[in-house]
């Protein structure tokens, strides 16, 4: 019954997982570009969210600061990212890793290294006792928010016109080019969707996380370990990989909580063993 | 004004070592004219926070003491670095000392880098204060000659929260539940809580180590409540602080919460109305002693908020150094090492002065169990504390808390 319990807290820590993690997965795979900022847009939604919170309160900070993160991702794409598409990864690897330690010095220089202090909301404290579960209430806000934005991240891939594009992209961009259609604007608008997610992400778990200038960086190992295990190119291998690993690490503390931390890796090890592309990674040519 | 030449100085400085016995080896003439003190604080990862407010302090009294002539008629060159990690700490140590030619060392947060300074102090025979690092086992079974150790140790804060919990009734009988950071500092405070656990019929129903980058404690949580124990007892360090405080709050668990050890930097990143419960400090802005006001109004000039308790350790020690380099007329380790040992008097900005214990080298002074403000009392947003009366008492001699020799296993 305990275990079960973890199990099911894990499946909800994996929902915040996911929302770092999908985005990091949607710009690898349509950029081919492994961006190791993704972390500091996380950072950023988390302090943008704080200081909107001073003007608006809880509920507006949560929508504006993403919305804003997302904006600069578009200076980010169209200034940074662009000109690596094309380029060995190991010039995007770098100048995302640059960034992101910029970022973070940014963040010291103009909030400081102390953490800012963050609160939840009274109406989301506490948790509620369901059958013999306890849940926190916080976190299944924080639940439903992940669920409403995967079904709109899925329903914007698999319905829409531009979801065919993209996908065709990331499968075959030379086709697509053939077709005569620029991948450019939608590169633009994948990016700025995947930063925007992570700032949400950021600024969701501002009330209980420690918002320092590091906490991209700490965020960032973790969702890389969850695409590499769910699969290039995947939307569902990215879904199931965020609640595998909290899953995992939920039931490693309860039996042994000194491998706790260690037990995502061993995962990633394990799954890249069996499957080298991940669960459910597909055959992608142009990283073959 | 003639200017004196070197030559002369040299040769006036030369004629008065000669009339003087051969005590001050350590002015040398290839020394350069200032003092250089190699000065190590974590200011990356968990403790990151707690050593940016170590730097100012120290810098703030770096400041003031150049301000007023230095010591010795010289300036203090301080040279501070972040020192990341155990090992790269103590290879920061090795080369202030051999390369950068630093006199002394001072700083640093994380016991187990603390910990490594203290071989590379040892092995280069150089004076280490070892400011803010709690663990029992330094000034313990680790402990050497040349290590002063300024902060609380970990037994002292066991025991300075214990004595109110023990007024509050908290203890006999009680089942607690501990949370402990699994490192050098984490381990040996579980050790000092179990001791006093014991002596006061606790009972220790179960504790988790919890490595310093878990950032969801969602999990431990869980098996708190399982547990369902009286209370839940924090050993954790550094922001590890702060992730319990705010998902504890989150959770709203029903079980009371009190902790062996807290930083107010980290109290105040948890976030109104997350903090509950009886915690120990070795000092706190709102101390209502003169010289401590002074301190905390000039800090608040210059830096806009006001110093968390690293801030002011790391002021006082470095007073404190430059205070047996002017009495001793020396850098010389030796003659620190015999100035310190003599239970010289410091004033530390709190009502009793503070002495370093000859036989550990660790300094005696008070320590304050604090609760947490009602909400509405607190005047701003760094005023959280409700400060308890100092520890020991006015009429108790000072090391009533400490370890005493029979605890303590170490030899000089």
């Amino acid at each position: 019954m305990f275990l079960l319990e973890q199990v099911v807290n894990g499946l909800v820590l994996g929902g915040y997982y996911l929302l770092v993690a999908l985005g990091l997965s949607l710009i690898f795979s349509v950029g081919g570009i492994v961006n190791l900022a993704h972390g500091a847009f996380y950072a950023l939604g988390a302090y943008a969210s704080l200081e909107i919170a001073k003007y608006t309160g809880f509920g507006p900070s949560v929508v504006l600061s993403p919305v804003a993160v997302a904006l600069l991702g578009i200076l980010f794409e169209r200034f940074i990212l662009r000109r690596f598409y094309t380029a060995d990864p190991v010039l995007s690897l770098l100048v995302t890793f640059g960034l992101a330690m910029l970022t973070e010095q940014l963040i010291r220089i103009i909030w400081g290294a102390s953490p800012l202090p963050a609160t939840i909301p009274p109406t989301f404290r506490g948790s509620i006792i369901v059958g013999d579960f306890l849940f926190s209430r916080y976190r299944l806000l924080l639940l439903g928010v992940v669920a409403a934005v995967l079904l709109g991240i899925w329903l914007l891939l698999q319905k829409t016109s531009f979801g065919r594009v993209v996908r065709a992209g990331i499968q075959r961009p030379d086709m697509v080019a053939a077709l005569g259609i620029k991948l450019q604007p939608y590169m633009t608008t994948v990016v700025m969707i995947g930063v925007g997610m992570a700032a949400m992400a950021g600024a969701f778990f501002a009330p209980i996380t420690i918002v320092q200038p590091a906490m991209g960086a700490e965020i960032i190992n973790v969702a890389f370990v969850v695409v590499v295990i769910g699969g290039l190119g995947s939307f569902w291998g990215v879904v199931i990989a965020s609640l595998l690993v909290g899953v995992v690490r939920g039931i490693t503390i309860h039996f042994a909580p000194a491998a706790g931390e260690a037990s995502i890796y061993v995962l990633l090890f394990l799954v890249l063993m069996l499957r080298p592309r991940g669960l459910l990674g597909e055959r992608i040519e142009k990283f073959e | 004004m003639k200017r004196h030449t070197r030559r002369q100085v040299l040769q006036a400085g030369a004629a008065l070592a000669g009339s003087a016995t051969l005590g001050f080896p350590s002015i040398s003439y290839g020394q350069s004219d200032k003092i250089k003190i190699g000065h190590l604080t974590p200011l990356t990862g968990f403790l990151g926070a707690l050593g940016a407010y170590a730097q100012l302090g120290i810098r703030m009294a770096a400041e003031e003491i150049n301000q007023s002539g230095g010591v010795m008629g010289r300036q203090i060159d301080l040279m501070s670095e972040d020192s990341v990690n155990p090992a790269t700490a103590a290879t920061k140590a090795q080369r202030m000392l051999e390369q950068d030619g630093a006199v002394v060392l001072m700083g640093e947060i994380n016991s187990a880098s603390a910990l490594t300074i203290m071989q590379v102090a040892a092995r280069n025979k150089k004076l280490y204060m070892q400011i803010g690092a709690r663990s029992d086992a330094l000034r313990g079974k680790n402990c050497n000659r040349y290590t002063f150790h300024v902060d609380i140790p970990n037994t002292v804060m066991v025991n300075a929260v214990g004595a109110a919990l023990l007024r509050d009734n908290m203890v006999k009988g009680k089942k607690f539940f501990t949370l402990t950071a699994d490192y050098i500092f984490g381990h040996d405070l579980l050790g000092a809580a179990k001791r006093f656990f014991s002596a006061n019929d606790g009972n220790l129903i179960g504790d988790e180590l919890i490595a310093t980058d878990v950032t969801d404690f969602s999990p431990y949580l869980l098996k708190i409540r399982q547990a369902k124990p009286d209370i839940v007892c924090s050993n954790l360090a550094g922001n590890q602080v702060t992730t319990l405080i705010k998902q504890y709050a989150e959770f709203g668990l029903p079980y009371p919460i009190v902790g062996f050890n807290l930083n107010t930097a980290d109290a105040w990143a948890a976030g109104e109305g997350n903090l509950a419960g009886t915690w120990p400090t070795v000092w706190y802005h709102t101390l209502d002693v003169p010289a401590s006001k002074t301190f905390v109004a000039n800090f608040i000039k210059k830096h806009g908020k006001p110093p968390e308790n690293h801030a002011w350790i790391e002021y006082i020690s470095l007073k404190i150094m430059a205070q047996a380099m002017n009495a001793t007329k020396s850098t010389d380790t030796e003659a620190l090492i015999a100035y310190l040992e003599k239970e010289t008097e410091f004033d530390i900005l709190k009502a009793r002065k503070g002495h370093f214990r000859s036989w550990d080298h660790q300094l005696m002074q008070e320590a304050y169990p604090f609760t947490i403000k009602a909400k509405g009392e607190a005047k701003d947003k760094w005023d959280l504390l409700a400060l308890g009366a100092a520890v020991p008492g006015p009429n108790e001699k000072l090391e009533v808390l400490a370890p005493t020799r029979e605890q303590n296993p170490c030899t000089l």
